[in-house]
């Protein structure tokens, strides 16, 4: 076992963690743990855009963002949060841009902007363009963009550290982050990091469902250290799935495909999507959208022999336009499909993209032990965290947005904090519930399988719990992952040594995922509401007087060592916007 | 308008094998194994697996490491190329392995796959990426810029301008050109495809005022007049760059100090 002393630690090197590294490195030092190589992260797969209200191709303004924000969150939304993600996004941008990000352009030079869902002139007047973008690829350029810039500022990385334990000792009483564990891919070597502070940005955890757009390695690890230690976890109900995953496989295509004018048609060659948004049609928020499609296909709709898909339509758009707007998610279709979009529309499903819940956090990045008090020298940043910015539904680009905004605040916070702060005692043995998982797996000599375990997980989410959901479909995948749970107690696997032990690792992500699958479950089942990403078929409006609040999930470990969720509930902050009904 | 009948549009779908009229076809996997942790040599093992022939040799390494062999090891991430973790030798070109249909390999002989070459194998398909990564830092792959007041907004770029260094700005870093390369092969010294194409481009983006300076670090005896234009790199590049022209163009910009 190493020990490091650190400043600060941050988890992740994606688009929140870099962007928190960038303004850290400056002010303390600071070490960046991260499972992959940073430019490995699935922030490099996030193609459309990201939102500031910069008015560079017409009249916009930060307000508008705001409400059109908080209107797409279905309500759930704090309005403070809110107001600062869509006040800050102009500089945000900006300052990617003179950290060299090669944005789209307008003829006379400006950053170029287009239309994205549920953005809108003055509250939902119609579509606006206040996306900036570069081509289909905004994501990618960020994440280089970023890495570029920790290159130029000298941030210390340690690739292929994978964080598996928070470390928290409380002090009179306060519990107070003292540091994290981590587990080295090459030699298997055990890490503690002592920090006097830690940021998670180790981004979403969309691989419990079989269909997404997420990258194998999105396990929610972050929201399982903290999770683990009796800290709670916000909102994990809300998931969004994205209209537009390629059938089958999820691969994503932007929404930027139904900005430049895509079209979604159903087997008939309707165009569906005006029957139910008569004012954004295609570009109304993601829930809708994918509602919508499903709707569709169960009401015999659907495309192809099974009628389990429908289209989205590229065909009238000129190619030069998909060359110069769409490049990479035509090739996607060509690639994967077969499939020239040029001449052929391409077949795509809902498919599960992005955890509006997570950590939670004020809006200094702290996070949260409870509705009130925060975890001293502990922040989160990113998809991991739950602000909350993005309430029931995150709008498209908002993410992007997200990340650089509450990246960057937490990094100050977290350096400015590590600044004056004294390091917090290690607990005793501080790797020790690490060194036992690793051993438990790597001794053990059950009989279940990891992938086996990982398919009937993704299977039972995909069935349950997505894009249509009620009590019944909601408890099946409870008692579904309750004995996958169990199973995995009886996990076993083949590769036993230490280096790059893929295997291994691939155990304990699957452990992560069924922690939080539970939560999900758990808090999707006491929500009997609908509202944004979440959709119960037996209660289908928003119920604004039971439900218009946050759900805080615990762990409880009763006396015989049974583990349990336990619900609690966080008001909404509301300042400027009563909720209304929701319509596009 | 007419609704299209999408017999190709099964791509994606996988029905059970041995299902009626069943896709699935049966392939042999020879894949380059090495564990020092085992044995100090390589060994090449073979593989038999059920696949349907639309599918990525990404989904084909995952059907063994998670059926049959968990010791098998390689790096992935986002299985749809964009991330750069899994370009390796198969059949003897750098591919990624995500971005490769088993269709495409022809199917009826065994798959070769090992590991991408000039870089030390660690484990199986996996390598030490930090020779690359330092040959990448250092061309200074990041915009800088000599003004003493910034702007408050946007540095102002042309359409034209933007476009100028569009080809090299897609780099994923997955070092596919560099390992493919002979002279990097022969001396691991040089730069290599990857860290010229990042230096491209900053050197070509109107806003960037450390040109003379990237050159100069180009014009050692390790920079790019070891290329002998063999155009490995373009043919294994899977973001489509053109390499060999990048290259080209950073020569030329060397020769006339214009860019
Ligand atoms: C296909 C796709 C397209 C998208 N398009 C858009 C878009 O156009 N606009 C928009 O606003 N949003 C978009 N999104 C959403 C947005 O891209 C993501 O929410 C955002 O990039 C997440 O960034 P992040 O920094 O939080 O996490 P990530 O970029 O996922 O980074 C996570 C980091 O954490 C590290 N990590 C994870 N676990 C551990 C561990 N245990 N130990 C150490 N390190 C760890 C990883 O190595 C990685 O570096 C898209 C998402 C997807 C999937
Ligand atoms: S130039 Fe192409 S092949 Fe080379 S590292 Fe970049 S993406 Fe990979
Ligand atoms: S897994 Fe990301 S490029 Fe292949």
């Amino acid at each position: 076992m190493k020990i490091h002393k650190y400043d600060t630690v941050i988890v992740g090197a994606g688009g929140a963690g870099m962007r928190a590294a960038i303004e850290s490195t400056k002010r303390s030092r600071t070490a960046v743990l991260t499972k992959l190589y940073p430019t490995r992260s699935h922030t490099g797969a996030a193609q459309g855009g990201m939102a500031a209200a910069l008015a560079n191709v017409e009249e916009d303004n930060w307000e508008w963002h705001t409400f059109d924000t908080v209107k797409g969150g279905d309500y759930l939304v704090d309005q403070d949060a809110a107001e600062i993600l869509a006040k800050e996004a102009i500089d945000s941008v900006l300052d990617l841009e003179k950290m060299g990000l090669p944005f789209n352009r307008t003829p006379n030079g400006t950053i170029d902007q287009r239309r994205f869902g549920g953005h809108s002139r003055n509250h939902g007047e119609a579509p606006v363009r206040r996306s900036c973008y570069a081509a289909d690829r905004t994501g990618h350029m960020i994440l280089q963009t970023l890495y570029q810039n920790c290159v130029k500022e000298g941030v210390e990385f340690f690739n292929e550290f994978y964080v598996l334990d928070q470390l928290i000792t409380e002090v009179d009483g306060v519990k107070k982050s003292a540091g994290v564990v981590a587990y080295e891919l090459a030699t298997g070597e055990i890490h503690v990091f002592q920090a006097k502070s830690v940021i998670y940005a180790s981004g979403g955890t969309g691989k419990f469902f079989k269909v997404t757009s997420n990258a194998h390695t999105l396990t929610g690890d972050g929201q399982a250290a903290v999770y683990r230690r009796g800290l709670p976890l916000e909102d994990m109900e809300f998931f969004q799935f994205h209209p537009t995953g390629i059938w089958r496989m999820g691969i994503l295509l932007t929404e930027g495909a139904r900005g430049e004018g895509g079209i979604l048609r159903n087997k008939d060659g309707e165009r569906f999507m005006e029957k139910y948004a008569p004012v954004m049609k295609d570009l109304a928020s993601r829930d809708v959208v994918s509602r919508s499609i499903y709707t569709e296909i169960r009401e015999g709709r659907g495309c192809g022999p099974e009628g389990d898909h429908v289209y989205l339509d590229l065909t009238h758009l000129p190619p030069e336009q998909l060359d110069a707007k769409l490049p990479d998610i035509t090739e996607f279709a060509r690639t994967y499909l077969g499939i020239e979009p040029y001449t052929d529309p391409i077949p795509i499903q809902p498919t599960a993209h992005y955890a509006m819940g997570g950590i939670p956090t004020n809006v200094e990045g702290e996070v949260l032990a409870d509705n009130t008090t925060v975890v001293p020298g502990l922040y989160a940043a990113g998809e991991v965290a739950c602000v909350s910015v993005h309430g029931a539904n995150r709008l498209g680009t908002n993410s992007l947005l997200d990340i650089n905004v509450f990246g960057k605040r937490a990094g100050i916070a977290a350096a400015e904090y590590a600044q004056t702060a004294d390091f917090v005692e290690l607990p005793e043995n501080p790797e020790s519930l690490v060194v036992e998982q690793i051993e438990r797996l790597r001794s053990s000599t059950g009989s279940e399988r990891v992938s086996e375990i990982r398919r009937e997980l993704q299977e039972t989410m995909d069935a349950n719990v997505m894009v249509f959901r009620t009590e019944q479909t909601i408890k099946t995948a409870v008692e579904k992952i309750a004995e996958l749970r169990g199973r995995y107690k009886n996990v076993a696997i083949q590769d036993k040594g230490k280096r790059f032990n893929t295997d291994l690792l691939e155990a304990v992500e699957l452990g992560n995922l069924l922690d939080l699958a539970e939560v999900m479950a758990v808090s999707a089942l006491a929500r009997k509401e609908s509202r944004g990403g979440h959709y119960r078929e037996d209660y289908p409006n928003r119920d604004d007087v039971n439900f218009m609040r946050h759900t805080m999930a615990y762990r409880e470990v009763g006396a015989d060592g049974t583990e349990t969720v336990r619900l609690d509930y966080k008001p909404v902050v509301q300042t400027r916007y009563q909720p209304m009904e929701r319509k596009y | 308008m007419a609704t299209p009948v999408l017999d190709k549009a099964d791509a994606a779908g996988s029905p059970e094998p041995g299902a009626a009229d069943s896709p699935y076809i049966t392939v042999t996997f020879r894949i380059r194994r090495f564990n020092p942790e085992v044995s100090a040599e390589a060994t090449w093992e073979d593989f038999q697996l059920e696949i349907d022939p639309k599918e990525r040799v990404l989904d084909g390494l995952h059907k063994i490491k998670w059926d049959l062999d968990g010791t098998l090891t390689f790096r992935r991430s986002c299985a749809h190329g964009i991330c750069g973790s899994d370009a390796m030798r198969i059949n003897g070109k750098n591919r990624l392995a995500c971005k490769t249909l088993i269709k495409d390999i022809n199917p009826e002989k065994p798959i070769t796959i090992e590991a991408i070459k000039g870089l030390t194998v660690l484990k199986d398909l996996v390598v030490d990426m930090e020779p690359f990564f330092q040959a990448y830092r250092d061309v200074m792959p990041f915009l800088i810029t000599k003004d003493t007041n910034e702007p408050t907004r946007e540095r102002l770029q042309s359409a034209e301008d933007r476009e100028r260094f569009d080809d090299t700005t897609k780099c994923i870093l997955c070092a596919a050109c560099t390992s493919s390369c002979p002279v990097f092969w022969n001396d691991g010294q040089y730069f290599g495809p990857a860290a010229i194409v990042n230096a491209h481009r900053f050197i070509f983006d109107s806003r960037d005022e450390a040109g003379e300076q990237r050159l100069e670090i180009l014009n050692d005896k390790d920079g790019v007049w070891r290329c002998r234009t063999t155009f490995n790199c373009t043919d294994a590049c899977p973001r489509g760059i053109e390499v060999t022209k990048a290259i080209a163009e950073v020569k030329r910009a060397l020769i006339t100090r214009r860019y």
